[in-house]
């Protein structure tokens, strides 16, 4: 283990060194206070409390903890009903080596939990398929990569990896680049089970399992979605994904800080910026700096621009799918000149890695705003016009209206996060909830409808392009702060090449960054933005050395995809392929 | 028997040297080649064109391309911005885009395959018929690119020949275009497979 030194003839006078002291973040004082009173309220024996977190985080017996969530989330004063994440870490030297870790969030007080585990190698832990739907999937991920089982789980098996993998890949003893092939002869069938409500029915068609994808044009990439066909009534659907498991968590464990960011680019790749803020700000939580306001800003701005771009791809592919061409040829344009924009400020088109822990790469050009204007003057007509070839097209319509609906409580008890959830009438944006790079300052409302169908979808992505367009167009009216784009820390980015060839103490900071990386005081943490498709968390574990501990991403689109069986059940093929694009699944996000 | 050359009013090669269309006394009434025997005479200006077999086949081959998009991750949204209005591949023949590998020529590897894709990835490329073209596009197609992982397969390589490799994560839509220009040439120059 590397550890950094303080030469003392080094005149920079900012803060110290950052791995020296434990992680304390800001807000751990209301954080702990705010536990004890929920430990309270609960007055549930099997919770102790974990101090100096960033959010109340309790360690739970192991045998009880179905029982806590289902408190929590019954709770008429607490109301922990949405459930966010589920994961596992694994620390090999503790006796009880494995942590598995709840998070939760509360729609009612606009608050976060954390629950956590310790699991031994030989333990099982009882099952919350029961409290949250959710946690199927979840809970399946954690067995695949950490060996954990859960007793009582309705479908124990791995999700990510294929068939004839060995072992558990996210154990820090499983070696990152051993590989294990898989053959024809290993694949396994799925046969989807029969949705009860379907079971006894008795027509006169002969029921057909079909399956759609992996490589299927309607399925936009690598989603496997196997079908049980009445006629042409779906009566039960199963979903396999796995087919882009990239291993980003293994491979952030094996690259320095710095290095993980082109890694998130290519987890949401409609939007990649955003990863790239979500996880700079987590690392910059966990270090407790600041990126300067420029770089801020233009993370802003990019954000905002790139969302737009992942709802065009995603309403222009869906309405492919539904047979309306013409959008998409015409909408890829203002998408392309997006493109160029980032391209200008970074030197890439669909992957910037633009962002850096601690700022901005580089500055942005100087003609940054101008062209930003451009794209803001002109991207409403492409909308507008969008819209008019759609709006009152009475086949559109009738295509997408009450179809695949999903309803308020099972998207919350899905853990739906985004425009899906909006969709669903649910005012929840982290934008407004937690708002972080100064989203609070500017003036944008979080639009909703009711339905919670295709329609619904359609309608919410609309107006969020509308809003972000609000959002950029007040933050291009306040132009960007002057100043530096990154921060003025040798110890989290490199010194000017300027300073580097002509001062001993800026080469010395070169070459320690360089060699050594970033390196965060010991704790975890967790930060959230408001990804393409719903709260893009990043959970991050140092321990102190240049390679993050773990890294554990949150994927918006993770609980989308595992309703998406339910959701298309009583309806038909078409109707299920439109219902796909509605909700906007990226395989690369999917599948981490 | 050698063709005769006779004038022809109505053909579109006459037209378009002696007239504008529409301008002509014959308006409106078109004349395709080959719908007479004359008109083959005409296409070729009259005189013969020697060519052999193979260079007529591979020239018709490499310029309608019909690809497969296997696209599974962030370089098909590249794809999807070639095949887009802004550069539009359909000026090399190369945009109609088939999804069924039976209909198809040219697979196109857009993105990481993964060792679960494999077995699926090797089934479509058997399922394709001959002559059948493979370009890797990208890093991850190419070499697995920047993962070094234990579910990312290291190139496509490993399971199905590759013709071209096109650099880059993602490469650039005209870089894919400069990709399929390239197995143009290659398929110009190559040799039909006869059995
Ligand atoms: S080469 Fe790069 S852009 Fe293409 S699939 Fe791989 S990671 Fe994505």
């Amino acid at each position: 283990m590397s550890t950094l030194t303080r030469y003392s003839a080094i005149p920079y006078t900012g803060p110290a060194p950052t791995n020296r002291a434990p992680y304390v973040p800001k807000n751990a004082e209301p954080a702990n206070a705010r536990g004890e009173a929920i430990a309270t309220t609960l007055g549930n024996a099997a919770m102790t409390q974990e101090r100096g977190q960033d959010m109340p985080t309790f360690l739970v017996e192991r045998a009880r903890i179905a029982d806590v969530l289902r408190n929590l989330a019954e709770n008429p004063d607490l109301a922990f009903i949405l459930p966010l994440d589920c994961f596992g870490t694994d620390y090999p030297d503790r006796e009880e080596r494995f942590d598995v870790v709840y998070q939760l969030y509360s729609l009612k007080n606009n608050e976060r939990i954390r629950l956590k585990v310790r699991v031994g190698e030989n333990d099982t832990v009882p099952t919350s398929t029961g409290v949250f739907k959710s946690f199927d999937w979840f809970e399946r991920e954690v067995f695949d990569m950490f060996g954990v089982r859960f007793e009582g789980h309705p479908n124990m098996r791995r999700i990510l990896c294929h068939e004839a993998f060995q072992g558990h890949a996210l154990r820090k003893d499983y070696d990152p680049a051993q590989r294990w092939i898989l053959t024809e002869q290993n694949v396994a069938r799925i046969i989807p089970k029969i949705d009860p409500r379907f079971a006894t029915e008795d027509t006169d068609f002969e029921r057909v399992t079909l399956n759609l994808g992996p490589s299927h044009p309607a399925t936009h990439g690598t989603l496997r979605i196997v079908v049980t066909l009445d006629g042409e009534k779906i009566i039960g659907a199963d979903a396999e994904i796995g087919y882009l498991h990239r291993c980003f968590e293994k491979m952030s464990e094996t690259h320095t800080y710095q290095q993980v960011i082109p890694y998130t680019d290519r987890l949401n790749y409609c939007s990649a910026i955003i990863n790239n803020v979500g996880y700079a700000l987590a690392v910059e939580k966990l270090l407790g700096i600041e990126a300067p306001a420029r770089a801020q800003q233009v993370r802003l701005m990019l954000s905002e621009f790139w969302r737009i771009a992942d709802h065009i791809v995603c309403i222009s592919a869906n309405l492919v799918d539904i047979g309306a061409l013409t959008n998409y040829w015409y909408l890829m344009q203002p998408r392309e000149e997006i493109i160029g924009l980032t391209e200008a400020c970074s030197g890439a088109r669909l992957l910037p890695s633009y962002v850096r822990v601690g700022g901005l790469a580089v500055d942005v050009p100087s003609n940054f705003l101008e062209q930003a204007q451009r794209l803001v003057d002109m991207l409403p007509r492409y909308i507008d016009d969008v819209e008019k070839l759609i709006w009152k097209n009475r086949i559109f319509r009738e295509r997408v209206q009450g179809v695949a609906v999903i309803s308020k409580e099972d998207a919350i008890n899905f853990g739906f996060t985004g425009p899906c959830l909006r969709a669903c009438g649910v005012p929840y944006d982290v934008r407004k909830a937690s708002p972080y790079i100064g989203y609070e300052t500017y003036d944008w409302d979080v639009p909703i409808a009711e339905g919670g169908d295709t329609y619904a979808r359609f309608l919410v992505r609309f107006e969020e392009m509308r809003q972000s367009l609000r959002i950029l167009q007040q933050a291009i009216d306040r132009g960007l702060p002057a100043g530096p784009v990154i921060v003025d820390n040798p110890y989290v980015a490199l010194p000017p090449k300027s300073k580097v060839y002509n001062e001993m103490e800026s080469l010395i900071y070169h070459f320690k960054l360089i060699m050594h990386g970033i390196q965060p005081p010991v704790g975890e943490t967790y930060f959230q933005v408001e990804g393409g498709n719903g709260e893009l968390g990043f959970y991050v574990v140092s321990d102190g050395t240049k390679n993050p501990y773990r890294v554990r991403v949150r994927p918006p689109c993770f609980p989308l995809f595992e309703a998406f069986g339910q959701m298309i059940t009583g309806q038909t093929i078409p109707d299920a392929i439109g219902a796909l694009g509605s909700l906007n699944i990226i395989a690369g996000e999917l599948d981490h | 028997m050698p063709i005769e050359k006779i004038d022809n009013p109505n053909s579109i090669i006459g037209r378009k040297l002696n007239q504008l269309p529409g301008s002509g006394p014959e308006k409106g009434i078109q004349t395709l080649p080959g719908e007479s025997e004359r008109d083959i005479a005409d296409f070729a200006g009259g005189s013969y064109l020697t060519t052999t077999v193979d260079t007529m086949v591979n020239w018709a081959r490499s310029n309608s391309l019909w690809p497969f998009p296997f696209g599974t991750a962030c370089c098909a949204i590249e794809f999807m911005s070639m095949v887009g209005s802004h550069y539009d591949v359909s000026r090399f023949g190369a945009e109609v885009v088939r999804f069924s590998p039976r209909q198809a020529d040219l697979l196109l590897v857009e993105g990481t395959i993964v060792d679960k894709m494999g077995p699926v990835l090797k089934k479509i490329y058997d399922q394709m018929p001959e002559p059948r073209y493979v370009i890797a596009m990208g890093a991850c197609a190419t070499s697995g690119g920047f993962y070094r992982a234990y579910h990312v397969m290291q190139g496509i390589d490993e399971i199905i020949p590759v013709d071209i490799w096109v650099p880059g994560c993602p490469p650039t839509p005209d870089g894919l275009m400069y990709g399929i220009l390239k197995l143009k040439e290659k398929i110009d120059r190559g040799e039909i497979r006869r059995s």
